[in-house]
């Protein structure tokens, strides 16, 4: 076993080196533009991207011809956003999103707020979910756009899809939906799950960093969204900017082996995530899992340990990558707005820990995390003074606190 | 976050964890901070009557890297100090010795305020019990 021990694949995952060799004879052999369209440089190049096109489609069941390349997720979701904003603002000027989005979406959002937009920002269930009626009702005759992202980057709960794209289908609205972090691990199917417009990135998928793609239905109905982007009018009309052909034909490649592996590597990470819990669970007290279990992406835990504070406990686990949802690893001082949305109190919210499995972990690895978590958490608990209290059997909400 | 040897040192291998009795007339105890702000520190003293000098200091602390360090640190410098002298250590000098970073500041600063409660906390029992002083 090597250390470090890399568990944070929320954030990006390792580039599979089977990737990487379907990339390589694009940087130097089949180096043309693919918009070169008379000479077999130009043609060698656009077949690469077209199979692309066609390898990530066949992952989430749309057609070829829906796939619009794009620098990542972050622009995919500006994109998507601004692009219907702009596009069907005579028909009206609402957006409806979830507290719990990512940046990208929320900072977009915003942004249209500044321009003259109204957007609701729905709340979370402490399950994680979003109430199906509440969206329901967020609806009016000015709403265009919903933008709901499938699985959560933090808490890995999976929204229902499904029911979300079926109501906006009955009430005439376009549904965006960022699936970074869902498509390639679970089913993703664009038909079944009613999405108009899906936000997808390689690097979540063991492709590489730095391409992205938009999927854009185009009929049933027909999307269409303004380009943000002035140019040569690649991709549509809709993304102008030369392709960056080896990072599609890596994306495409990611695209295609997480279609082929999806099957044998969902029941490996969900027995790999459930036995790092139980292990977990069963030999330390006060520790919460965040969000519902029954609706998260299988490699996918984040729990919170009490009377411990997240980034010591990074700090101890030094040769584990996984990330923390406290306030002390970011340059904010606030701690995860996705945790507190769902209801968790700041105290709980600085003692979580994200861990995301991923294609290259082993079972080995995960016992070795598990017990250097035990050890650790164990240790700083003797350190800590809520911990002997607690022991104490002391009521920590009824303490009066010299907050700062 | 990149730490310093200093930080990494004092939180693998923490000086003085512990407690003493709260109810020790010798004893003053700081507790500062809140579980929701993410760190809460406490931090005591035990002073000699006859000298003032604090004979032992122990602390423990909920919250990051730079807040065990802090706390730890201010331990070992507590020792040995009469309570006057242990009055002047200011955070500055805790943010030099352990080269905190800008954002990592304010665990300097509960630090100072810990020693500042601590040693109100045992004046205010030596004024209530003149016999110990």
């Amino acid at each position: 076993m090597k250390l470090p021990i890399y568990l944070d694949n929320h954030a990006t995952t390792q580039c599979d080196p089977r990737v990487v060799e379907a990339m390589l004879p694009f940087f130097t052999e089949y180096f043309g533009n693919a918009a070169s369209r008379n000479h077999s440089f130009g043609w060698v190049a656009e077949e690469g991207v077209d199979l692309a096109r066609e390898q990530i489609a066949k992952l989430i069941g749309a057609n070829s011809k829906e796939i619009i390349f794009t620098s990542g997720a972050t622009e995919s979701n500006n994109l998507a956003i601004k692009g219907v904003a702009e596009m069907y603002a005579e028909r009206g000027n609402h957006i409806i999103t979830a507290a719990t989005e990512h940046k990208a979406v929320l900072d977009t959002c915003k942004h249209l707020e500044k321009q003259g937009c109204r957007v609701t920002y729905l709340p979370l269930q402490g399950s994680g979910l979003i109430d199906l009626d509440m969206l329901r009702d967020a609806i009016t005759d000015k709403t265009i756009l919903v933008s709901i992202m499938y699985a959560n980057n933090e808490i890995g709960v999976i929204q229902n899809v499904t029911e979300i794209g079926k109501i906006c289908k009955e009430k005439n609205v376009l549904f965006h939906t960022d699936g970074v972090q869902a498509a390639g691990k679970i089913p993703v199917n664009v038909i079944k799950d009613n999405i108009d417009i899906m936000s997808l990135t390689a690097h979540k998928m063991y492709g590489p960093k730095g391409v992205g793609a938009l999927y854009v239905r185009r009929r049933n109905p027909r999307v269409q969204i303004s380009a943000q982007m002035d140019g040569g009018g690649h991709e549509r009309g809709m993304r102008s900017g030369t392709l960056n052909v080896p990072g599609i034909v890596g994306f495409g490649k990611a695209a295609e082996l997480c279609h082929q592996l999806m099957d044998t590597e969902m029941p490996k990470h969900r027995a790999m995530r459930d036995r790092l819990k139980a292990t977990l669970e069963g030999a330390l007290e006060e520790t919460y899992i965040n969000g519902t279990m029954e609706h998260r992406l299988p490699h996918n835990l984040n729990m919170s340990f009490a009377y411990v504070e997240g980034e010591s406990l990074l700090m101890g686990i030094n040769d584990v990558a996984v990330s923390s949802g406290s306030a002390c690893t970011s340059a904010t001082l606030e701690p995860s707005y996705v945790l507190k949305a769902l209801g968790l109190g700041d105290d709980l919210a600085h003692t979580s820990i994200r861990f995301g499995i991923g294609r290259f972990n082993t079972d080995e690895e995960i016992d070795y995390v598990a017990k250097k978590m035990i050890e650790v958490v164990t240790k700083l608990r003797e350190l800590s003074p809520l911990w002997e209290m607690f022991k104490e059997g002391i009521d920590l909400s009824k303490v009066e606190w010299t907050a700062h | 976050m990149a730490y310093s040897e200093k930080v990494v040192d004092h939180y693998t291998n923490p000086r003085n964890v512990g407690s003493m009795d709260k109810n020790d007339p010798h004893v003053g105890t700081g507790m500062v901070g809140a579980p929701e702000c993410g760190d809460v520190m406490k931090l005591q003293i035990k002073v000699d009557p006859i000298s003032g000098i604090i004979e032992d200091a122990k602390f423990k602390t909920f919250g990051c890297g730079s807040a065990i360090a802090s706390s730890s640190l201010a331990t070992e410098w507590l020792k040995g100090k009469t309570v006057d002298q242990a009055m002047e250590i200011k955070n500055t000098e805790i943010v030099n010795e352990l080269a905190l970073p800008p954002v990592k500041v304010h665990c300097s600063v509960l630090a100072e305020d810990a020693i500042k409660a601590a040693i109100t906390d045992y004046k205010k029992k030596a004024v209530s019990t003149p016999a110990l002083v």
